[in-house]
């Protein structure tokens, strides 16, 4: 009781921190919450396991028994999109982690340091943009071809050059601030300056920015499991479900349609909560 | 420098950017495919290969050299558009890919023929009707076009068009198209799904272009002296905002590179990225790498246009 009251009072909740989410926010976040619950808990309550054939029709429309139908093989589709939920939602994350703390610490420190090293940095990433995203991971995949850390790693790469972009210019405009120049005259260190000074005044932004990498990794994810060269069958993430579906399409097969629902609840709920935002998390220097 | 040139001053600047990035991408793209495991040698020979077979393949092949030598001779092949020879056939890859190439072009060409004026009468509609309904369902129509993957809005075609409605084929088989109606009925359902993808970035950011116009002053001063919402807009708003329209066609227009890679997959359409795809397949080097740079090239040329076109219409730069 005592425990939850202390916890309470100190939990910087949204309403103590100032500022509030609209409906449209709201509902976005619900539906993220959703997604992340079912990538962590899903499997466990999936009716069937996911790779098993339980069916002996193929493409079987919704019914009591298989409520989102089932696949070209006969496995129960609800089982398949909940495992699915695991790989699509948790290979993004991992990724978008990778790909925004890159960009911040190199971003961050080519804004304190500056000078030759934040061009060469600025130049090499730049042209690394000049890669269309689909594409590079194509050629990744074609390489070395496909596992779940190769993934990873391949979508991380993408965006990181955007992510630092992002996190530099950001970290630039607080560089020149007053509290910076005194600090930088204390003697500090740099990588105190990017720390203490810089990153406390660009998280915001940041964390919008990390939605938005996120939007854009689930869509490369999918685009290339659907072309065969994201998660390897068995398995499959919500892309690969369209894939090894996709001759159900005529017959108007749930197998088809829920996965790409599935997809566009995620990053459509994404959209709606970063716009909708509160300006005072997306932008502190309003 | 006298002012007049400045501008020109900075499209050489962005020319010579592009150059740079292009190298860095030759680069990148050369020792990405590099990295295949496997010897080339041993699976176009295949197991019953000698040894001695396969150490002389290398040779011939060039194989033994430095990685960075090979890499040059690449490249300076690259430049005199001797794109190399097809692992997979034994055919020269730019016979492979000249036929392919028109294909995707012809398919990107539609699109944009499309999309632009589709998109651009969206976008102003939407910056005029700023907060209307109109506004808004053209937001959350374009939002939700952005937010789901290139497949979907394919596959969403196909539900639509081909299986529901039952006007189009769902496969497209490009080329043997004879009479106009067929000729639609080839090129519909990837025109309809990539022009759907490039037209809602492109009101997005037309939308945004224009809405920045109408909140200058001298547009506002154009309302308050009783100029219509039309007159406002096109008399007065659009010529300025011409510039980061442009801007705005470039920049969506190479969407169309990634979208093109799924779109032609889907519909099985003959083009450079249906090719890529199935090289991949059969890990085809020559090939991936050769369709890759086609890719970056016409990526990266869009992104310049985009640049020099927001240059040269500031007119701060043009005193």
């Amino acid at each position: 009781m005592t425990l939850t009251k202390t916890l309470a009072a100190v939990l910087p909740t949204p309403g103590r921190l100032g500022y509030r989410f609209n409906l449209a926010g709201r509902t976005g976040l619900c539906v993220i919450a959703f997604w992340a619950l079912i990538a962590v808990f899903g499997p466990l309550m999936s009716p069937y396991a996911p790779g098993e054939i339980v069916d002996w029709d193929y493409f079987s429309p919704m019914s009591g028994q298989f409520w989102l139908g089932t696949d070209y093989l006969g496995r129960d589709m609800l089982s398949r999109i909940l495992m699915g939920a695991r790989y699509t939602v948790g290979i993004s994350l991992a990724a978008v982690a990778i790909t925004v703390t890159a960009g911040v610490l190199l971003g961050m420190t080519a804004a304190v340091i500056g000078g030759w090293f934040d061009m060469v940095l600025s130049r090499l990433l730049d042209a690394l943009n000049g890669i269309p995203s689909l594409l590079f991971g194509l050629v990744v995949v074609a390489a070395v071809g496909s596992s779940i850390p190769v993934l990873v790693l391949t979508l991380a790469a993408i965006y990181i050059p955007g992510a630092y972009r992002y996190a530099r210019a950001l970290a630039v405009n607080i560089n020149t601030m007053d509290y910076v120049t005194v600090a930088r005259a204390r003697g500090e260190t740099t990588f105190y300056l990017a720390t203490r000074e810089i990153f406390p005044n660009i998280l915001g932004p940041v964390l919008a920015d990390l939605g938005v990498r996120f939007i854009f990794i689930v869509l490369v994810l999918s685009g290339l499991s659907f072309l065969g060269l994201g998660v390897q069958p068995p398995n499959a993430d919500w892309g690969g479900l369209v894939r090894e579906n996709l001759e159900g399409m005529s017959l108007g097969a749930p197998a088809v349609i829920f996965p790409s629902v599935a997809i566009a609840t995620l990053t459509i709920s994404v959209n709606m909560f970063i716009d909708n935002l509160p300006v005072k998390i997306r932008d502190r220097s309003e | 420098m006298s002012p007049s040139l400045l501008p020109w001053y900075y499209v050489g600047q962005r020319f010579a950017i592009a150059l740079l990035t292009l190298l860095i991408i030759s680069f990148t793209v050369f020792f990405a495919t590099q990295l295949l495991p496997g010897d080339v040698a041993e699976i176009l020979l295949g197991q019953a290969a000698t040894p001695e077979a396969v150490a002389g393949l290398r040779e011939a092949m060039g194989l033994n050299a430095p990685a960075l030598s090979q890499y040059a001779g690449w490249l300076a092949g690259l430049a005199h558009g001797d794109l190399g020879t097809s692992y997979a056939n034994r055919m020269e890859v730019s016979e492979l890919i000249s036929g392919r190439l028109a294909n995707s072009l012809r398919l990107a060409g539609v699109t944009t023929l499309i999309s632009v004026p589709f998109a651009l009468a969206l976008g102003i509609l939407a910056a005029m009707y700023r907060g209307s309904a109109l506004d808004r369902a053209i937001s959350i129509c374009t939002i939700s076009v952005i937010s789901v993957p290139e497949f979907m809005l394919a596959t969403l075609a196909v539900l639509v068009f081909a299986v529901w409605l039952g006007w189009l084929p769902a496969l497209s088989i490009g080329g043997n198209a004879d009479t106009l109606g067929g000729l639609l009925k080839t090129y519909a359902m990837p025109v309809i799904s990539l022009a759907i993808g490039v037209s809602a970035q492109m009101v997005r950011m037309t939308r945004a272009a224009v809405i920045e116009t109408i909140q200058t002053p001298y547009v506002e001063m154009a309302l308050l002296k009783g100029a219509s919402r039309w007159r406002m807009v096109i008399g007065h708003a659009l010529p300025n905002a011409i510039g980061p329209i442009a801007n705005a066609i470039a920049l969506s227009l190479s969407y169309l590179v990634g979208g093109v890679i799924i779109v032609e997959t889907v519909f099985n359409y003959p083009g450079v990225a249906k090719l890529m795809v199935d090289a991949v397949a059969t890990r085809d080097l020559p090939l991936i790498q050769s369709c890759a740079m086609i890719f970056c090239v016409s990526y990266l040329s869009l992104i310049t246009l985009a640049d020099i076109v927001a240059i040269l219409s500031n007119p701060r730069l043009r005193r």
